[in-house]
Formats: C-alpha cells, sequence, structure tokens
C-alpha cells in the first residue's frame, strides 16, 4: 500500500465524519529544532481510536490520539505541545531533541 | 473545524484551486479562503506568501496570531516538443516533484521509452491543451523550434492565467516568432509573458544544461515574489 499522503487523510477525515463517525484533527503547529514531520502534517482519529497520518515519527502520536479522543468527546480544541522539556513528553518519548506544537479540533457538522 | 470547510479543502484541491484555512488557535475562530477571495482577506498578504511557498505555518498579526493550513495544487509543467531537452527536463522535473505532460504530434518523438517520468500526448497542441487545461499553476514550455507545433501551444498559453511561458530558440527566432503571434492577434502586453531566449542565462550547451536552466527559470517564477503579472 502506497503512503497515505496529507490529502488523502483529509479525504479520510471527510469520509469518516459522513459514516457518522466522530471524528478528529491533528495538525503540526510549530516545530523548534530537529522536529520529524513538518508544520501542517495531519492525523486524524476517529472515535475509536484509529488513526491515519502522522504528527511525528511515531514518537507522540498515542498521546495525540488519547487527547483526541477526549477533544471528540468535549468538541473543545486543544494545543499540544511536546518537546524535551516537558516531563510527560519526554515519557511519550520525543527524543529525537526536537519540539512540537500540535492543534488537535473535532470535526463538527 | 467544521465539516464543510474540510468538504471545501478536499473540493477545491480536487479542482487543482488553492486554498488556504485560518485558524486562530487562541479562540478556535476558523475560516476557509477560497482562491478568488484571497485579495479580499485582512491576512491577503501573508496568505498569497504562504500560497508562493507551499507552505504551512504560523502567522503574527496586529489581530492575532493564526496557522494557516495552505492547499497550493501541484505544479505541472506542459511541454509542446518530446525532443532531447524534454527528455532531460522531464528527468529533472521528476526529481523537483513536478508533473510532467509532453505534447507532440509526431509519435517517433513522443514515446514512453524515451519518457518514462512523463505523461505523453501524442496530439497537435490545440487538440491536447484544451484537455489538460493550462490553469495558474501549470508552466509552458514550448521546445520543437518548429513554427507548426510551437505557435498553437504559444497561443493557448498565452490566453491562460499559466504562471511561466517559455519558448527555445535564439532572439531572431524569437522576433520571427513575435511577429507570427502578433499578426494572429496576441498583444505586445501578453507576448511580453513569453521568456525567450528561454532558461537562466548560465551559458547552457547540453540539453540537460538547457533543462537545468529552463527549471531554474520555472523555479524563479514560482517561488520568488512577482515583480510583474508574472509569478504565482
Amino acid at each position: 500500500m502506497a503512503l497515505a499522503s496529507d490529502s488523502d487523510i483529509l479525504e479520510q477525515a471527510e469520509a469518516w465524519h459522513r459514516a457518522g463517525r466522530g471524528v478528529a484533527i491533528a495538525t503540526v503547529v510549530e516545530t523548534w529544532g530537529s522536529a520529524p514531520r513538518p508544520v501542517g502534517s495531519h492525523l486524524v482519529i476517529d472515535e475509536e481510536g484509529h488513526f491515519l497520518g502522522s504528527v511525528s515519527g511515531g514518537c507522540v502520536e498515542g498521546a495525540v490520539v488519547s487527547e483526541a479522543i477526549d477533544v471528540i468527546g468535549s468538541g473543545a480544541p486543544r494545543l499540544l505541545e511536546f518537546g524535551v522539556a516537558d516531563e510527560t513528553a519526554w515519557q511519550v518519548g520525543l527524543s529525537c531533541g526536537g519540539k512540537i506544537a500540535v492543534y488537535v479540533e473535532k470535526v463538527v457538522s | 473545524m467544521k465539516a464543510a470547510f474540510l468538504q471545501g479543502m478536499n473540493t477545491e484541491r480536487a479542482a487543482r484551486r488553492a486554498c488556504v484555512l485560518v485558524t486562530d488557535l487562541a479562540h478556535g475562530a476558523q475560516r476557509l479562503v477560497l482562491a478568488d477571495a484571497i485579495a479580499a482577506d485582512p491576512l491577503h498578504v501573508e496568505i498569497e506568501t504562504a500560497l508562493r511557498m507551499g507552505k504551512s505555518g504560523m502567522i503574527e498579526h496586529d489581530t492575532g496570531r493564526f496557522f494557516l493550513t495552505v492547499q497550493a495544487p501541484p505544479l505541472r509543467i506542459v511541454v509542446v516538443g518530446a525532443v532531447h531537452v524534454s527528455q532531460a527536463l522531464a528527468s529533472m522535473a521528476h526529481l523537483l516533484g513536478h508533473r510532467v505532460i509532453v505534447v507532440d504530434p509526431r509519435t517517433a518523438f513522443a514515446s514512453k521509452d524515451r519518457f518514462p517520468d512523463a505523461d505523453l500526448l501524442a496530439q497537435w497542441p490545440d487538440e491536447a491543451l484544451p484537455v489538460v487545461g493550462i490553469d495558474r499553476y501549470t508552466a509552458f514550455v514550448a521546445l520543437t523550434h518548429d513554427p507548426k507545433i510551437d505557435d498553437p501551444g504559444l497561443l493557448a498559453a498565452l490566453k491562460s492565467d499559466c504562471f511561466y511561458i517559455g519558448a527555445l530558440g535564439s532572439r531572431k527566432t524569437h522576433a520571427k516568432r513575435l511577429e507570427r503571434l502578433g499578426a494572429a492577434g496576441v498583444s505586445a502586453d501578453r507576448l511580453a509573458r513569453i521568456h525567450a531566449p528561454i532558461g537562466l542565462d548560465i551559458g547552457a550547451v547540453s540539453p540537460a544544461e538547457i533543462a537545468l536552466s529552463i527549471l531554474a527559470e520555472i523555479t524563479a517564477a514560482q517561488r520568488k515574489k512577482p515583480e510583474g503579472s508574472a509569478g504565482l
């Protein structure tokens, strides 16, 4: 299977939403230092934790997915930061020395 | 994000139209700015820059901090003439991530063996180009040296709003070309859009060097802030 591009990912988000699933879109909005995925990269997540795309090299996706499930529940967007200065982030393993900000928002009708 | 914005972004991308989603990260407010509404948007300067660079990013403005999710259609290069320079150009453009469409009615030239990295149309430009659709995110290059093939292609490109038009040939050849196209009814303003002699002046000699100079000129037209009407 070919790797999903950011365009495929947004199409998937639309398809999931049409199918009646709760969907959130996570977007890398800022990066500092070495970051594995560029600004604008997307991860889409559904209410059951299925996801497509990436916001890092796999380091923080787990944390973003669980935050996204909360966002789907509450409807309120969140701005998340991950980096070496942050103890939690270190735990989730952004060991590459970079720092990223990820905006997570629910798709609403 | 409103589902309508998500759908709008997907629709615009499929139609090869630019759009930018503006998000106020502090308050969650969003708007989707379509291509024809950019000029009237309060952030039009920032949006135009982001589109030219094809990059999403955070911007600071008097009214706050905003994230721009940028969707710029991928660039295409339409080449008239399946000649030696075009072969080099197709390979190099592939590395740059641009799709190349080669148009040449001479089937011996327009063969897949010669152009593994390009889409080929073995048709006359006046048949092929309306189907291809030359848009703002297209660069047009005429390379056959043969007015019978180049001129109909140039006439189609000059009617479009493509961001680059180039034609191979010496100054003398180009002067004759301008006379012919002028006689066909193209205004002097429009004719001035043609880059000729084609390519940046790097003293290119071989077909690959000429292709390099053409692609460098196309990149400049794409990325540099436009001085006049040229550029994205």
